[in-house]
This record gives structure tokens, C-alpha cells and sequence, in this order.
């Protein structure tokens, strides 16, 4: 499934004292598959650009594409679109609300009017694949759960809609190092299977290790866009927005400084590391 | 530092536990501390490790169910003393939209001290230094609403340190934040240590923000599980890897690399350090 932004542009409260242009003429295409990441600065406009992807916002000016469809024009069903495009919002454990953890899953689904036993099985699909047990948690209130389970009750909730892509703004804000790491890997099995992912983020390591596709936006602007090789190939640019640079892209400019060749694009980790061992010389033989 | 080992700590946890009314474990077990005058204290744990349960005995917001908290002498437990110990240990929380109480910067921090009852002639140039200290002085008149998350949390320190106390607790502050705003708030909160000599317990689950604390503690279970300098600590991959934290990446890219035979020495925490110490080795063609 893909989603389209034509020189989108938003201006909230527009014509009033107050009126503030938060996107300004930014196109760019999530095409079907993506892991696709939106970063940029508090106030850079990644939260309103999410928030047109699944009606939740008109543009002022400019179009949003699902599937090539002008999701605006008349007569377009925009809670059908919602129903395709899942929104996963920051925090989204403050908005659980149901007395059980299958009672809220199943909100979705019911206001889509389908049959009890139909959202039922949804609602334990969904639980399964954020990695709960519907038998062992489904009857609990969801506020006895940890934080992160929380978060995972409440994308269960947007999953069991049955969405091809799913949106999520900072899935992991507030975690610690160990739940940062679940989520995110939670996020990319959900990629895996098959789901399209529209990830907002300000954590350039994050981005460098699971996105495909990155949208950097500055000022409610599009300042870069393309694979996380193209962005963090331009370091200086996104030093210059105020953005950070991976750690690994850091050390490679670095070592080039030193005159060494670590390969051009490398920004994970593990790309440095593999280049390392290759480079360096071990004691005593280790492999 | 041996100067500092026979000065009495500024505050003093002597085995303590607290447990929520109606809990079955406590969530804080027998956890005794010391924080030095002047000192830069981080506190890493997983969510529910007790990491906020502990900052908030600190200042008599949580009273232990064993042991005592003594603040530069007072006995948490001392209701004669409540004010004077609150006054002494200030703390700044995670949600910066929680915190702010007026409509105009100055009102916000001057809020504290109206409470006080400091006199009104007292109170312009103090919140004038507390504003000043943040680097928020320009924004005064502003709307407190109208500041980036990392402003807010600057005006949030700002009101706690107008009423002049000798420890700051910061529990995840900066978790919040973007990068941007994160930086600008541990870098305000650092150089006030290291300038006023204010004593800091800083919570949190950056890694590198734990990276440049003079001193790391880690809980789990609500007990802490490790202690030491940065350098000493973060050489403790796999143990701190097991309590569900991790190490700073120019650490955990160190670790590897000796892991698989490179000969990189312990205690790297940064990138530069890292690059400094790969330059010095032996490279194959």
C-alpha cells in the first residue's frame, strides 16, 4: 500500500492572529513494503504530515494519495481510509480506556460492526502479534499492566483493524533501554509480515538501524529524503538542521579524517564493527 | 576526593525500604546510599526498577517503611523539619506540561517562593538569578506554553533552584525531550554542578547522559545492583546487559572489538575516545 503527499501544506488555525503554517509544500511517496521514517526537530511539522496520512487533517493545499487515491476528493469513505492507514499516537497507553485488555482491542473492530465471535478472534490475532497472551492477559484491566504493555495493548487496538499500513509517532519515547529495544523489534516483525511502516522518530540510531526509507523535515519543510545511506552520507547537512548523525556515521568521519577508508554510506553499528575486524589486527590469532 | 570522604553527605539512605499500600514487594529494599556535597549522581533501572520510588524519599515526598533518609542531617520522618528539607532538596519531574503552574515564565518560578512567603522584594531578583542560571532570562514575560519541551523543563529547574536548595533531583527529565531540548537540559543542569557546586541526582535512561555523571548506580527489583564511576561501570556489559540496561555504543562497539581479539583497552565511553584508541592499533593492509 502506498501513501502519496503532493506539496501538501497545513496551516493551523488559519486566518485568525494565531494562524501558523506547520507544512509548507512537502511532497514525498511511502511506497508499498516501507519502513519509512519521518525525523525531525520538536515542531518540524512529522506530527502533522502523520496525521494527513490518515484523513485526520485536510490540507490547506495539496493532495494525499493512498493506493493512487485522492483520499480528499468527494465521496471518498475516510473512515474506510482509517481503517487502512492505522494511527499509532505518542504515548498511546493514555488513550486505553476499556475495563478489560480484550474489551479494548475489540473497539475497533465493533465499530466496524462486525459479528462478537469475528472481533473476538481479531482481537486475540492482534494481541498475539504485539506478543501477548489474550488467555493469560485478555480478561485483565489494562491499567494492572506494565507501561510497555500497555503500549502494545493499545497497538493491538489499531492492529486489529487490520490496517496495511501502520503509522506510528515515537513508539518507543519513554522506554528503557530494554523495552526500546522490544518495541522496536515488535515494530519491525509487524514490517516483516508484511505491514507498512511510517515511523515518526528523533533517534538517528533508531532510524539508522530499521528504517528503509527516511524523510527528514525541517521547519515544516522536506529537507532530505532517501535511503538512510543518502541522508547519513550528509552529515554535515543534518548537523546543520540540528539533527544528530548516528554514532557509527561520527567515528567513520572521523576515521576518515584520520585518513582511513571505512566504506562510504556505512551508518549502523554493525557495519563499522564488521569493517574493524576485517581492518584490525588480533592478538594471538583470534579469529 | 579524600577531603570529600570525611565531610558528612550532603543526604544519607540508611537502609531503606518502601512498599505501596497494598503491594506485594516492596518497591524499595534495603537501599542505602550516600550523595556528597557538590556530587553528580546518576541512577539507571529498568521502568518499575524503583528508580522513582527512591528519588521521591529523598524529599520527604515518600517517608521509608524501614530504615531513615537523613538531608544534610534532618530526619525525613521529622515533620518539624518537612519545609526546610523540601526547601533543601528540589525536584524536577518528567512531564514539562505538568509542572508549569502560570501563565507568565517569572509567575511560574516565582510560585515557589510566594509559597514560602519570601517577601516580595526578595523574590524579583532571585527568580532574575534563577533565570539567568538556565539561560532563560529573554523569556521572562513569555508564555510558558509558547517554549520547546527542553525550555519548559529549563523553567521547571529554574523554579526549584529560586529557592536556593544545595541538591537538584531530576527524575527522567529529559525522556521527554527531542536531542536538541535533552542536551540543552543536561547541559544547564552540568554546569550548575560543576559552577554553583549544586549536588545532582540525575535519573534517567540515557546511557550517555549516564556517561558523564561522576557516579552511576544501577537498581533492579528495587535494590541496587551495581555502583561505580562511569568508566568502571560501563566495562560491565554483560552484567548490565542481564538488569536490562545497556552501555554507551562507542562502549558497546569497545566491547565487541575486545570480544573478538582486538586489543582495545577498557573504560571507552565516546566516540572520540574510541577513535583515538583504534588509531593507535595495528591495522592489516
Amino acid at each position: 500500500m502506498s501513501i502519496a503527499l503532493e506539496r501538501l501544506t497545513y496551516t493551523y488555525m488559519p486566518d485568525s492572529p494565531f494562524a501558523a503554517t506547520a507544512v509548507r509544500d512537502v511532497s514525498f511517496t511511502v511506497q508499498d513494503g516501507d519502513f519509512f521514517a519521518l525525523i525531525g526537530h520538536t515542531g518540524s511539522g512529522k506530527t502533522t504530515v502523520a496525521m494527513h496520512m490518515n484523513a485526520l487533517l485536510r490540507p490547506v493545499s495539496g493532495r494525499v494519495l493512498v493506493d493512487g487515491q485522492d483520499i480528499f476528493e468527494k465521496g471518498v469513505d475516510r473512515r474506510d481510509v482509517r481503517r487502512r492507514v492505522g494511527m499509532v499516537f505518542q504515548y498511546p497507553e493514555y488513550q486505553l480506556f476499556e475495563e478489560s485488555v480484550k474489551k479494548d482491542v475489540m473497539f475497533g473492530p465493533k465499530n466496524l460492526g462486525l459479528s462478537q465471535e469475528e472481533c473476538e478472534q481479531r482481537a486475540e490475532e492482534a494481541l498475539y502479534r504485539v506478543g501477548l497472551d489474550a488467555a493469560q492477559i485478555g480478561e485483565r484491566s489494562p491499567f494492572e499492566l506494565s507501561g510497555g504493555q500497555m503500549r502494545r495493548v493499545a497497538i493491538a487496538g489499531v492492529l486489529a483493524m487490520r490496517p496495511g499500513t501502520l503509522v506510528l509517532d515515537e513508539p518507543a519515547a519513554g522506554l528503557d533501554p530494554a523495552g526500546r529495544r522490544d518495541m522496536l523489534n515488535l515494530v519491525r516483525a509487524l514490517h516483516e509480515e508484511g505491514t507498512t511502516i511510517v515511523m515518526v522518530s528523533h533517534s538517528m540510531e533508531d532510524v539508522a538501524n530499521y528504517a528503509t526509507h527516511i524523510a527528514v523535515l525541517d521547519h515544516g519543510t522536506l529537507a532530505m529524503e532517501g535511503t538512510p545511506r543518502e541522508v547519513f552520507a550528509q552529515g554535515k547537512r543534518l548537523t546543520e538542521i540540528g539533527l544528530d548523525v548516528p554514532v557509527a556515521v561520527q567515528m567513520a568521519d572521523a576515521l576518515r579524517e584520520r585518513g582511513y577508508t571505512p566504506p562510504q554510506g556505512l551508518c549502523r553499528m554493525d557495519e563499522l564493527q564488521a569493517w574493524l575486524l576485517a581492518h584490525l589486527e588480533r592478538r594471538n590469532g583470534a579469529e | 576526593m579524600e577531603e570529600k570522604k570525611q565531610r558528612a553527605p550532603l543526604i544519607s539512605v540508611e537502609h531503606c525500604s518502601f512498599a505501596y499500600e497494598g503491594a506485594e514487594a516492596p518497591a524499595v529494599r534495603d537501599v542505602s546510599l550516600s550523595l556528597q556535597q557538590g556530587e553528580f549522581l546518576a541512577v539507571l533501572g529498568r521502568n518499575g526498577s524503583g528508580k522513582s520510588t527512591l528519588a521521591k524519599l529523598l524529599n520527604a515526598l515518600y517517608l521509608p517503611t524501614e530504615g531513615r533518609v537523613l538531608v544534610n542531617g534532618m530526619d525525613t520522618a521529622d515533620e518539624a523539619r518537612l519545609w526546610d528539607i523540601r526547601q533543601c532538596v528540589g525536584m524536577v519531574f518528567q512531564n514539562p506540561d505538568n509542572q508549569i503552574v502560570a501563565t507568565m515564565v517569572e509567575e511560574d518560578v516565582a510560585f515557589g517562593l510566594e509559597n514560602m512567603g519570601v517577601p516580595t522584594e526578595e523574590i524579583r531578583p532571585r527568580v532574575q538569578e534563577a533565570l539567568h542560571a538556565v539561560g532563560l532570562e529573554a523569556f521572562a514575560q513569555s508564555a510558558p506554553h509558547m517554549l520547546s519541551g527542553g525550555q519548559k523543563q529549563r523553567v521547571a529547574v529554574a523554579g526549584v533552584l529560586a529557592m536556593k536548595p544545595r541538591v537538584l533531583v531530576l527524575d527522567e527529565s529529559t525522556a521527554m525531550l527531542d536531542p536538541m531540548g535533552r542536551r540543552d537540559v543536561f547541559s544547564t543542569v552540568r554546569r550548575l554542578n560543576r559552577e554553583e557546586g549544586i549536588s545532582v541526582v540525575w535519573i534517567t535512561h540515557f546511557m550517555e547522559e549516564a556517561a558523564q555523571a561522576d557516579r552511576v548506580l544501577a537498581m533492579q527489583d528495587g535494590a541496587i545492583k551495581m555502583e561505580g564511576a562511569p568508566r568502571v561501570l560501563f566495562s560491565q556489559v554483560e552484567r548490565l546487559r542481564e538488569i536490562g540496561l545497556d552501555v554507551p555504543a562507542a562502549a558497546a562497539l569497545a566491547h565487541a572489538l575486545r570480544q573478538a581479539g582486538v586489543d582495545i583497552p577498557e573504560g571507552i565511553l565516546t566516540p572520540e575516545e574510541m577513535v583515538e584508541a583504534v588509531c593507535r592499533l595495528h591495522w592489516n593492509a
